[in-house]
């Protein structure tokens, strides 16, 4: 019987380190002896376990023993019907998520501020993207969730759509209703499909907002090595019972690597035991640190380290307060310059910045003392580097419905012309434009430049807003398909 | 039977004192504990591995850390002591009659009470009225004060380890604000010589001249700590550590020291030549 005090993969390669089998197969570095300079900046130890698929180690294209009583637990672990062990980093679970429910022309209802692995998967296999306004907030510059009447006017106006994806959270921490979303999508035979790059916690958590897979989500890509502790570019990609495990491993084999990462393999595996053991202690120690840190930035004073006071029941339906969101525009400083100090003078290396917000990432390794050190710090650079600057209000971007008018696969191969922004309307886009704050996108491949979207760009370019994506980088000109 | 204490103080270099006897081993939330008698140093106390302090020398460290500023301050009313759990720099700081109030910030209470059992002759004066304990981060606690302190006395364990967060530009700068405008600031500054000690002097110096218009380091000493040469940093927004030394007026106290004298005084300031260039390197 298994249980979650086992860790199939580790224990098999410990048990297979001690055999010392002569390797006459790959890797090639052959214990790292053929690489000994690897081998020092690695350790002994860790080339030791960069093995290849054998009888012993089971193997991640067609999981038959230990792989498979792996990707058991983790199922059992995360409440789904079945778990894939992903290599691939979680843009591969994101792009094996969206390939296992549509096809070329089938529609996927999405909210505009979907991370960039998604529009790669439309890209790859020609599925059309439907899409819902993320509420913004004016305040913060930041997108918000999806509201459920949007989403209910999409599925009304697009039946034949073959899933809603749902971001849990975003990169902020703000969730949808996701429980309605799965609701609405199953009574109207979609499927629900939920990025949960940054949720791994949600699932070990109380007072943390509900997993996809508890809120009946069909498929999650979930990133282990985000919150959860295994190496960077492992991931797990979760299945409701609604779904075919043949045939999402099919999908998953489409383009995963033969050669999958023992090393990623095995990291999956112990942090999924000790999520599975200590997680719910563990996270509530983050809660705590995130909560304490919270209070102590506010008493600063300027700070805004906003949280739940947030959720207003639709656009912003739950928050995960684990992320240490701090909007430092009062202080006369934007968050992209808050980022810079905290690295170039304190030597303290956060998430991101944006124009009005940082983020710093707590996680399970996070230590006390080191939140002293961050809150320390954001007290000085307020002591040495506020301005008293008059706050420029952050542009509101508002939300220009996208007309999509061919699949972002086919204007990602047509042929294109580049011409003078002036030139571009009526045309169909072939690149995106992303507009910082809040960085939804303006323009994705295969929307028509309409006279709206040109003023807003023009005007947003204007009031200095960060514009990203095409191939011209002012912007003059973009790039669209030929006629 | 031999039985020794040995510390390293570089992966090649082993320093070892014989033990007679160990007196105390305990771990608290932060670090190991240890107090153990020794032939030649006495008493000696133990954390994380890493020799705190002997009977027999800790003298040295004490008078030079609170002696320093005390000669060159004119009227220290409001003293800031972070670390110094074993007591030694209270001892030295309670013999000021016009100090009034010493607010003593040390994050392990059971360090504190450990050296209450096993080294009075340090831990002897916590009783005296003015002193007040606070057993809490000392970067947490100095970010909440703002032009209080005449003093602040950085008495701190190693840059790694739960001493970590003292030796950052953030607390330097947090202490700036704790204190008056002719406020002092002293710490104990590692050790020039091995390079990794160095290193962590180097970078306590750069992350202290950006927070003060005056840096100056000055040296003892010290038999039982790494390589025996020993630094402490002195920052102030106003006094020199020379210029503002008033000798006459310290000498008048008739305080009873083995190291500190006021000539020392002036020449612990100047310090060997590689040690200046270490230093000049990053003002």
């Amino acid at each position: 019987m298994l249980s979650q005090e086992r860790a199939p993969i580790y224990e098999a390669l410990k048990e297979f380190e001690k055999k010392r089998v002569v390797p006459f197969d790959v890797p090639g570095h052959k214990r790292g002896r053929g690489n000994p300079e690897l081998a020092a900046l690695l350790g002994e130890r860790c080339v030791r376990m960069d093995v290849n698929s054998m009888k012993p180690l089971d193997n991640l294209c067609h999981p038959v023993s230990v792989i498979r009583d792996a990707e058991e637990l983790a199922a059992q672990a995360f409440g789904a019907a079945h778990a894939f062990l992903m290599v691939g980093g979680t843009t591969s679970a994101v792009q094996a998520m969206i390939l296992s429910a549509a096809k070329r022309g089938d529609k996927i209802i999405l909210p505009r501020n979907v991370h960039r692995s998604v529009m790669g998967a439309m890209v790859l296999c020609g599925a059309v993207p439907v899409y819902v306004d993320p509420a913004c907030d004016e305040r913060l510059g930041i997108p918000l969730g999806m509201r459920l009447d949007d989403v209910k006017a999409a599925v009304k106006e697009h039946p034949d759509a073959k899933a809603v994806l749902v971001n849990n959270p975003t990169y902020y921490g703000i969730c949808s209703d996701i429980c309605s979303i799965v609701q609405l999508a199953h009574e109207n035979g979609m499927l629900c499909l939920a990025d949960e790059a940054h949720g791994t916690h949600f699932y070990f958590g109380e007072g943390l907002p509900v997993p996809a897979m508890a809120a009946g989500a069909d498929l999650a890509a979930v990133s282990m090595h985000k919150s959860g502790g295994s190496l960077t570019q492992s991931s797990l990609l979760l299945a409701g019972p609604r779904m075919s495990e043949g045939h999402v491993r099919q999908i998953i084999n489409l383009t995963q690597t033969t050669s999958g990462s023992y090393l990623l393999l095995s990291s999956l595996d112990i942090s999924r035991r000790n999520l599975a053991l200590r997680g719910r202690e563990s996270f509530k120690k983050v809660l705590g640190m995130a909560r304490y840190a919270r209070g102590e930035i506010n008493a600063v004073g300027g700070y805004d380290a906003f949280s739940r006071e947030l959720i207003n029941g639709d656009s912003v339906f739950d928050f995960d307060e684990t992320k240490l969101s701090v909007h430092t525009l009062d202080i006369g400083l934007a968050g992209i310059e808050v980022y810079d100090l905290l690295r170039d003078e304190y030597d303290i290396q956060i998430e991101f910045g944006d124009l009005g917000n940082i983020l710093a990432y707590l996680s399970i390794g996070d230590r006390a003392l080191d939140l002293e050190r961050l809150v320390g710090a954001l007290a000085e650079i307020k002591r040495r580097y506020a301005k008293d600057r008059a706050k420029a209000g952050l542009m509101v971007q508002e939300y220009i419905e996208p007309r999509v008018a061919v699949s972002p696969q086919e204007a990602f191969y047509a042929d294109k012309e580049m011409l003078p922004l002036e030139k571009t309307e009526g045309r169909i886009c072939s690149e995106f434009v992303m507009c910082y704050p809040p960085g939804i996108p303006i323009l994705a491949p295969g929307e028509e430049i309409t006279r709206d979207i040109l003023d807003y760009i023009v005007y947003a370019k204007a009031k200095g807003c960060s514009m990203t994506g095409p191939e011209d980088p002012d912007i003059l000109r973009l790039n669209v398909l030929r006629m | 039977m031999e039985f020794w204490f040995s510390e390293e103080h570089t992966p090649n270099v082993k320093f070892s004192i014989r033990v007679d006897r160990q007196l105390y081993s305990g771990k608290s939330e932060f670090q190991r504990i240890d107090v153990f008698d020794s032939y030649e140093f006495g008493r000696f106390l133990v954390l994380d591995g890493y020799m705190m302090l002997t009977e027999k020398d800790e003298f040295i460290y004490h008078e030079m850390i609170t002696h320093v500023p005390m000669a060159v301050h004119p009227k220290v009313q409001n003293v800031l002591v972070i670390g110094a759990g074993d007591g030694g720099v209270i001892r030295e700081l309670v013999q000021y009659p016009e100090i009034q109030r010493i607010d003593m910030v040390e994050i392990d209470a059971l360090v504190v009470e450990v050296c209450k059992k096993y080294l009075p002759q340090t831990a002897c004066r916590f009783d005296d009225s003015r002193v007040h304990i606070h057993y809490e981060d000392g970067l947490k606690f100095v970010r909440t004060r703002e032009n209080e302190y005449d003093l602040i006395i950085v008495d701190s364990t190693d840059p790694f380890g739960p001493g970590e967060g003292l030796f950052t530009k953030e607390f330097y700068g947090n202490c700036c604000k704790a204190l008056r405008e002719d406020g002092i600031l002293i710490n104990q500054h590692e050790s020039p010589y091995y390079p990794e000690d160095a290193m962590a002097c180097q970078r306590a110096h750069k992350n202290i001249v950006e927070s003060f218009p005056i840096s100056k380091v000055y040296q003892a000493h010290i038999p039982t700590y790494p390589s025996g040469h020993w630094l402490f940093g002195f920052a102030s927004k106003k006094y020199h550590p020379l210029r503002n030394l008033d000798e006459t007026r310290w000498n008048l106290r008739g305080l009873n020291c083995r190291y500190y004298t006021t000539t020392l005084h002036k020449g612990a300031f100047y310090i060997p030549a590689y040690v200046e260039e270490l230093l000049k390197n990053v003002e």
